[in-house]
């Protein structure tokens, strides 16, 4: 008989991994492609307005969409929340806030940390700004993160 | 159609299963809820589970239930990566074709192992928002915001939802986080993340549900007041947050109307709405009134399995109509980042 103690319980680590690499196709692969070039591409759909990140499909008319086109680098916060201790596989090394950001000439708005020194700095409505990463490899990490306009 | 119904349910759900694995503690349930109504694995012609490869951490992990249920002589039986109240629609259209008279659904998950809020974040959009590890209490905050900003909610009414869903919750044994707090309370309570609070995020508990779903002259045979399954649909709304109304959810608008739910009154709804926030757009969605009691077992704020949380507001839904505590209730399901995908089940009692 096994005592039950959790002492006698084995323990391992364990890594969850998806071991498999995939081609990200014209649109996800031209949006990180102009990310490690420091621009950033929205996809332009049938009624003319412009998603950003951008979708392979017209989320609602499912029409491909395939016209990418150059949009702004500041845009405005939709919505927010402070990310007062970051968690540990988060890519932004210091406390941040997490906002939707629509960017000049897009109408959809993007999910990215925003670098403020506390949740008092943040406001729906504020201006934003990229910060690129010195070293860009076509990841949506190669935007650092955004940063209030004006303080870049 | 057929006339399916709920005819017996068992859970168990617990902050933390120790020393036990989902097998071990699925077995007793899966074979708990047949003995209920005396039956035996010989007589259900279908078995269905839902379940997480990425919360169990393995490959593969819902075959060595599927042995728990004793599948020798070899069982009709299926899976899904989803909550169970997907598996009992897969079993519900199984024997809307006319095969199966009996369905034996389970479904489970022991999330204490990591950390279920970072997980969550894997089923995100894997280029865009996936590799920034935003959780699963973050993502729900940016929604909170835009309903607290755009007057759809204020945060006492989420308080109101918190303070009830705990006073529910005491009287369900299964429940997990029970102590009392007033709207007071609630209202001082520090963000966990801005705006959301402890108490407007769900009680997470490891655990898991079974239940027996059995059509026409069986039901009635098996169970004094079957719960009946009147109307069942499921939506799901785009998977890019940015394309989405965050404030709304036109998935369980459009499921809420193709089940039904509008018909008749609703005696009481068992919702599956991980947040305050959650609850109340499910409420606007279905266009349940102040008649309806929502979630009377505490629902997901009172205790939350991932997996079998859905199959679970079925399940309590069904159980309260088999006990005479109402005539007509909607369960919900849901999955996905803010809600993204829904399922609605309108149940009656005869």
């Amino acid at each position: 008989m096994v005592e039950d103690s959790t002492s006698d319980v084995l323990r391992a680590p364990l890594t969850l991994e998806y071991p498999f690499t995939r081609t990200t196709g014209p649109v996800v692969g031209g949006f990180l492609t102009g990310l490690r070039e420091g621009m950033v591409l929205g996809a332009k759909r049938a009624d003319g307005t412009v998603m950003c990140p951008p979708l392979e499909y017209d989320p609602i008319t499912s029409d491909a969409i395939t016209e990418l086109v150059e949009i702004g680098q500041s845009g405005t916060v939709t919505t927010w929340t402070w990310n007062g201790e970051p968690r540990k596989q988060q890519p932004f090394g210091q406390p941040f806030a997490w906002a939707m950001i629509t960017l000049d000439g897009a109408d959809t708005p993007m999910l990215h940390g925003v670098f403020v020194e506390g949740p008092d700095d943040m406001s729906t409505g504020m201006r934003v700004t990229v910060q690129w990463r010195e070293e860009r490899e076509g990841h949506i990490a190669d935007i650092a993160g955004f940063v209030p306009e004006g303080q870049e | 159609m057929r006339d399916i119904a709920v005819v017996a349910s068992m859970q168990r759900q617990e902050p933390s299963i120790d020393n036990e694995s989902e097998v071990e503690y699925m077995v007793p349930l899966m074979h708990g809820v047949k003995e209920s109504i005396g039956i035996t694995q010989a007589d259900v012609g279908f078995t269905c589970s839902g379940s997480s490869d990425f919360i169990a951490g393995q490959a593969f992990s819902f075959v060595m239930t599927v042995d728990g249920a004793n599948p020798v002589p070899p069982i009709s039986e299926s899976h899904v990566e989803m909550d169970g109240a997907w598996a009992l629609y897969e079993a519900w259209v199984k024997m809307q074709m006319g095969e199966v008279d009996i369905a034996l659904i389970y479904g489970y998950s022991k999330s204490s192992g990591g950390s279920l809020r970072d997980v969550l974040a894997t089923q995100m959009d894997p280029y865009y928002v996936a590799p920034l590890w935003p959780d699963a209490f973050a993502i729900e905050a940016l929604a909170a915001r835009q309903m607290i900003e755009s007057g759809k909610v204020s945060l006492e009414r989420l308080a109101e939802v918190a303070s009830r869903s705990r006073e529910h919750a005491a009287n369900n044994p299964h429940a997990v986080r029970t102590a009392q707090k007033s709207v007071a309370d609630i209202m001082a309570e520090s963000p966990i993340m801005d705006p959301l609070r402890p108490s407007d995020i769900p009680a997470s508990a490891d655990g898991g549900c079974a239940l027996i779903l059995a059509a026409g002259d069986r039901a009635k045979e098996l169970c004094e007041r079957p719960a009946w399954i009147k109307g069942i649909d499921h939506r799901t709304d785009a998977h890019t947050l940015g394309v989405r109304d965050l404030t709304t959810s036109m998935s369980a608008r459009i499921a809420g109307e193709k089940a039904g739910v509008g018909n008749d009154k609703v005696d009481f709804a068992e919702l599956y709405a991980p947040f305050t926030t959650s609850e109340v757009l499910l409420t606007d969605a279905l266009g349940l009134g102040d008649d309806t009691v929502i979630n009377p077992s505490g629902g997901t704020l009172g205790a939350h399995t991932m997996m079998a949380s859905g199959l679970i507001r079925i399940a309590e839904a069904a159980q309260r109509i088999t006990n005479g505590d109402g005539d007509r209730a909607v369960a919900t399901a849901g999955s996905g980042p803010n809600l993204q995908q829904n399922l609605v089940c309108v149940l009656e009692g005869e």
